[in-house]
């Protein structure tokens, strides 16, 4: 049997010399699906020498649910509870651009309060989903504390969700014409105070992980993203901004309520593992101070729904679109085709794990030691089930 | 790497002091959020078994089934959704959908059981700890999945409308009834409120499809009068209709309407079913009101040979003589009438039965007669002084209108009554420029005619005296004008909870002129066809009948139909009367048929 030795360069594209698996001289090893991480049922078919990688591949297909083609069937409201699944850390993005992409097509404007409170809730899941991977990059290092500290907090940011969207994952909240609930009497208030926890933990985290001599020794260049790779590899959010690429789509074409915000895009030089966690790191913090700032500016009342026609009939004019939004990987994007039914006639979904934990994947891993893999994997931040939809 | 980098993560031991975030169960628990999507929760009593959450649960979790206590209430299905949560996502996407905001979610968290037949259950009806849960998710005010109000219908203003007997109403045009359309949930409760049991989601959804000829029908099947029902429904499908129960429901009245104004007639009888082979059967019907016509109609369809004989000079009864044109125009009701006449049925005018034809002899020479001869005497206000010559009534006045004769009102007019035919003389007194007064025993709230003719009455410039009891008609001998003398009357609620009663305060009298005075206070029967013997061997009360099955009456070849034989007294149960009365006559000319479709049946 042969196998394909690693390339020469990243954008070395050419076919490579297989190597002789029959030597004797190589081993193949499986990494996944089963992660004990937070990487979700992918898997890896390493190849190596000794323990170093010379190739890599990745295979999908353990979590296909077939979404796209579910929504095909369901109608357009129905579909609202079905994109949450399709990144189970990062569901509110789902809501989010189906909701967007069904408002473009059948023209429907979404009130100011909406815009204000998809905004919130939409930058509550870029903290909760921070705190969850922070927790996975420590893990994947053999730091087990961190990843107490942090999801046992993100579970605080989910009494948020619980509290304004009636629940905790699944939120199902965006919906096309706007949200589904104004904000509940105090909710401010506990969301101000969870918002100065994290902000503390933020600091615990940065003394123990990123101050820390090993996590130091074995994430600093890992994986290095050179920055001749961004555009042919399709390499988006943090991953390229650690590269020194400032691309965002909140501040470049701003969605939203993105433009009345406060930040900076944040961008980073090193573009190794470290660099990637650390600016993740930092992109937490901006995250609680867009929070604060919706809670500031949404408007406490008025609509949050726009006039919906009867949503068991409802047709959409036939048309195209594509909408995006920066989610914590990067482009989120769906294309969508409509065709005058009640029902959707295609949507595809772009996920930025496609790329990452595909295409780049392969390439970074190639060289590496077999014990860095995982650190690698969860440093670019990747969710199977968005490959798969 | 620093020495800093070795000594910083030591920092952890600082958070062995902390506070845990964990909470400690099962010892201490932690509710739901108040809004938590938890376990469904149905308040029985409030919802109407319409099965919109049925339709819009995308993982089939919902199964409506019967619930005994409900089976056969007004205006419901008798059936409650049951869940299976073997298939629930705890969407609330029910919740959201639900016309009668009956179903919500308690904000449990947890059901443990080791039955898994409990995760199958009919929310309020079978017990679940979480029944009564104050707290969980409900639909938020202000959000809808269903437009809450419906599509205005376009109308003429009320002073455009004063200026003559034109259409109030102008119809909605396609894109509008398309979107009315849209709020039906298809639930089919109309369908059984319906005296006709008109298959309204259907024709509705016929709107959606824009298939109009199909929506004309699945009229046809239960209404051979869409056109003018289309316009002056009593809709008691309207007053069950869901959608209603939080906002306003379905305008099926004007929907109705808008599926025959796109049809034009002389496509009818291409797009409609026609009569079946000859059966040699004769059939005589007496009246050519809507329900005399309906019985003719289906009647010709099953083959028979159908005679209507008609007193008046044309057809449709009160829809003619009673309703005036700006709500139903003539061409309109020409339109149904033309139709029933162009599949073969003969209408003889201006032949009076009693009169002109005797009854006893259609007897003779018809397999079978069916009468609907409605109510057109007018009821008396038992007063004194009433057969003054300026008393007029309600019907006459109406009737003058329709043939183009002057009432001769004059300037001033009072109306006496609160119920359509009041309103009807009023806007028509208002457009033949007369000043209109409505003295009404009750309150406004009481007024038994539609709240919309009384809102466009008003609009009318109508002036309405609620509680005013008529107590004598004075100046019997003015033959110009019309003096009455009215007393206010005090609201006495019914100690048994039934409606409340006006009694007349003595020292509250009034006195008021007027050019005339306009009685429509309610009318009767004229049997005057029917010897006194056939009237009684008919079992007429109080010139009214109540028939047995199909419309039989204890005469064997005799059926009967409309406001004399039934209590609602509006155009759209005369045409099921009818109807029905035509299924009754089928089963009576053709027995042996019935008897053998029944058996097959079984
Ligand atoms: C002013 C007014 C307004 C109304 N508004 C509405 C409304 O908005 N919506 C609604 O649903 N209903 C309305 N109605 C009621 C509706 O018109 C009647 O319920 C309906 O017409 C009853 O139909 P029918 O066939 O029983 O009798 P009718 O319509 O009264 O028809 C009876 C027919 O029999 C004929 N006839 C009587 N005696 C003889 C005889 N001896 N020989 C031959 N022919 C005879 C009469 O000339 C007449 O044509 C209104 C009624 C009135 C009076
Ligand atoms: S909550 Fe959603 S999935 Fe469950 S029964 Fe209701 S509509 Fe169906």
């Amino acid at each position: 049997m042969t196998q394909l030795t690693g390339h020469s360069s990243a954008l070395d594209f050419a076919q490579p010399e297989p190597v002789d698996m029959a030597s004797g001289k190589y081993v193949k090893l499986w990494q996944g699906p089963q992660h004990p991480g937070i990487t979700g049922n992918m898997s890896l078919e390493l190849t190596l020498d000794g323990d170093t990688i010379i190739d890599c591949k990745t295979h999908v297909g353990y979590l296909h649910r077939g979404f796209e083609k579910l929504m095909e069937r369901r109608s357009f409201i129905q579909n609202f509870t079905v994109v949450c699944r399709i990144a189970v850390p990062e569901p509110t993005f789902n809501e989010y651009l189906y909701s967007h992409a069904v408002e473009q097509l059948s023209g429907i404007k979404i009130p100011e309060r909406a815009i204000w409170l998809r905004t919130m809730n939409l930058e509550l899941m870029r903290l909760a989903s921070f705190l969850m991977w922070i927790g996975g990059m420590s893990g994947a290092f053999g730091q087990y504390t961190v990843p107490n500290w942090t999801t046992a907090y993100r579970d605080f940011v989910l009494d948020l969700f619980e509290e304004m969207t009636g629940a905790r994952i699944y939120h199902m909240y965006i919906v096309p014409g706007g949200v589904r609930a104004g904000l509940p009497d105090g909710f401010e208030k506990r969301a101000r105070d969870i918002m100065d926890g994290a902000e503390k933990l933020l600091d615990q985290v940065e003394r123990v992980m990123f101050n820390n001599a090993v996590f130091k020794a074995r994430s600093k260049g890992l994986g290095i993203i050179t920055p001749d790779m961004i555009d042919p590899y399709g390499i988006v959010g943090p991953n390229a901004r650690a590269c020194g690429v400032e691309r965002d789509i909140r501040k470049d074409e701003p969605y939203l309520a993105y433009d009345q915000l406060n930040f900076e895009t944040i961008t980073g030089k090193d573009s190794d593992a470290y660099e990637r966690a650390y600016l993740r790191l930092q992109e937490t913090r901006q995250c609680i101070s867009l929070i604060r700032q919706c809670l500031d500016k949404a408007p406490k009342d008025g609509p949050f729904q726009a006039d919906m026609p009867n949503v068991l009939h409802w047709k959409i004019p036939a048309g195209e679109t594509y909408v995006k939004a920066e989610c914590t990987r990067g482009e989120y994007g769906y294309y969508m085709v409509t065709d005058g039914s009640e029902f959707v006639r295609r949507v595809h979904v772009r996920g930025p794990s496609y790329t990452h934990a595909i295409a780049v994947m392969e390439r970074l891993a190639v060289g590496n030691n077999i014990a860095d893999i995982a650190g690698l994997m969860v440093s670019l931040h990747t969710y199977p089930p968005e490959i798969e939809r | 790497m620093s020495l800093k980098d070795l000594l910083s993560p030591f920092f952890v031991w600082q958070r062995a002091f902390e506070k845990p975030y964990t909470t400690l169960r099962p010892t201490l628990d932690r509710p739901g959020a108040p809004a938590y999507r938890g376990f469904h929760i149905n308040i029985t009593e409030t919802c109407v078994g319409c099965g919109s959450c049925q339709t819009i649960c995308q993982n089939n979790a919902i199964d409506m089934v019967a619930v005994e206590a409900y089976a056969g209430r007004a205006g419901d299905s008798g059936l409650r959704p049951r869940f299976d949560y073997g298939r629930c996502c705890w969407c609330g996407l029910c919740v959201d959908i639900c016309t009668a905001a009956s179903l919500r979610m308690s904000n449990e968290y947890a059901w443990i059981s080791d039955d898994p037949d409990s995760f199958h259950f009919t929310a309020g009806v079978d017990d679940k700890p979480w029944q009564d849960n104050e707290l969980g998710y409900r639909r938020a005010e202000g959000y809808h999945l269903n437009p809450p109000k419906r599509i205005e219908m376009p109308m003429l203003s009320a002073q455009e409308s004063l200026k003559s007997f034109a259409e109030v109403t102008l119809g909605y045009n396609e894109e509008q009834a398309k979107k009315e359309a849209d709020r039906c949930v298809e639930c089919g409760i109309c369908v059984a409120t319906c005296p006709a049991h008109m298959d309204v989601p259907d024709y509705i959804h016929s709107i959606r499809d824009g298939d109009y000829e199909k929506g004309l029908q699945l009229m046809y099947r239960t209404n051979p009068f869409p056109a003018t029902c289309g316009r002056i429904c009593t809709r008691r499908c309207e007053s069950v209709c869901p959608v209603g129960i939080l906002g306003e429901p379905v305008a099926i009245r004007w929907l109705k309407r808008f599926i025959v104004d796109q049809v034009d007639k002389k496509d009818y009888q291409r797009i409609l079913e026609k009569p079946i082979a000859s059966t040699g059967f004769k059939v005589a019907i007496i009246g050519a009101g809507p329900g005399g016509l309906s019985a003719a109609y289906y009647l010709r369809q099953q083959g028979h040979a159908v005679t209507v004989y008609e007193a008046q000079a044309t057809g449709g009864g009160m829809l003619r003589y009673g309703v005036p044109s700006y709500r139903l125009p003539d061409a309109e009701l020409d339109k149904d009438i033309d139709h029933i006449t162009s599949i073969g049925v003969e209408i003889k005018y201006n032949s009076r039965i009693g009169k002109d034809v005797m009854f006893e002899s259609l007897l003779e020479n018809y397999d079978a007669v069916f009468m609907s001869t409605g109510l057109s005497v007018p009821s008396s206000m038992r007063i004194n002084g009433e057969n003054h010559a300026r008393v007029l009534s309600g019907l006459q006045i109406l009737a003058d209108v329709a043939s183009d004769r002057d009432p001769g009102i004059g300037k001033k007019v009072a109306v006496i009554g609160g119920g359509n035919v009041a309103m009807d003389a009023a806007r028509v007194s208002r457009r033949l420029g007369a000043e209109v007064t409505i003295l009404y025993r009750r309150r406004i709230s009481d007024m038994p005619a539609d709240e919309e003719e009384i809102h466009e009455c008003q609009q009318e410039g109508c002036t309405i005296v609620p509680q005013a009891i008529p107590v004598e008609i004075i100046d019997a001998d003015n033959k110009q004008k019309v003096c009455i003398k009215w007393g206010e009357a005090k609201m006495v609620d019914d100690p048994k909870g039934g409606r409340a009663r006006p009694v007349l305060q003595e020292d509250k009298m009034h006195t008021e002129t007027y050019d005339c005075i306009i009685s429509a206070i309610g009318q009767s029967s004229n049997l005057d066809y029917l010897s006194k013997e056939l009237q009684e061997q008919l079992a007429f009360e109080w010139g009214k009948l109540t028939p047995a099955e199909y419309q039989h009456t204890s005469m064997k070849k005799v059926f009967v139909g409309g406001d004399f034989a039934n209590r609602t007294a509006d155009a759209i149960s005369a045409i099921e009367d009818g109807h029905h009365a035509a299924r009754g006559i089928n089963r009576f000319l053709n027995p042996d048929f019935y008897t053998a479709l029944e058996k097959q049946e079984n």
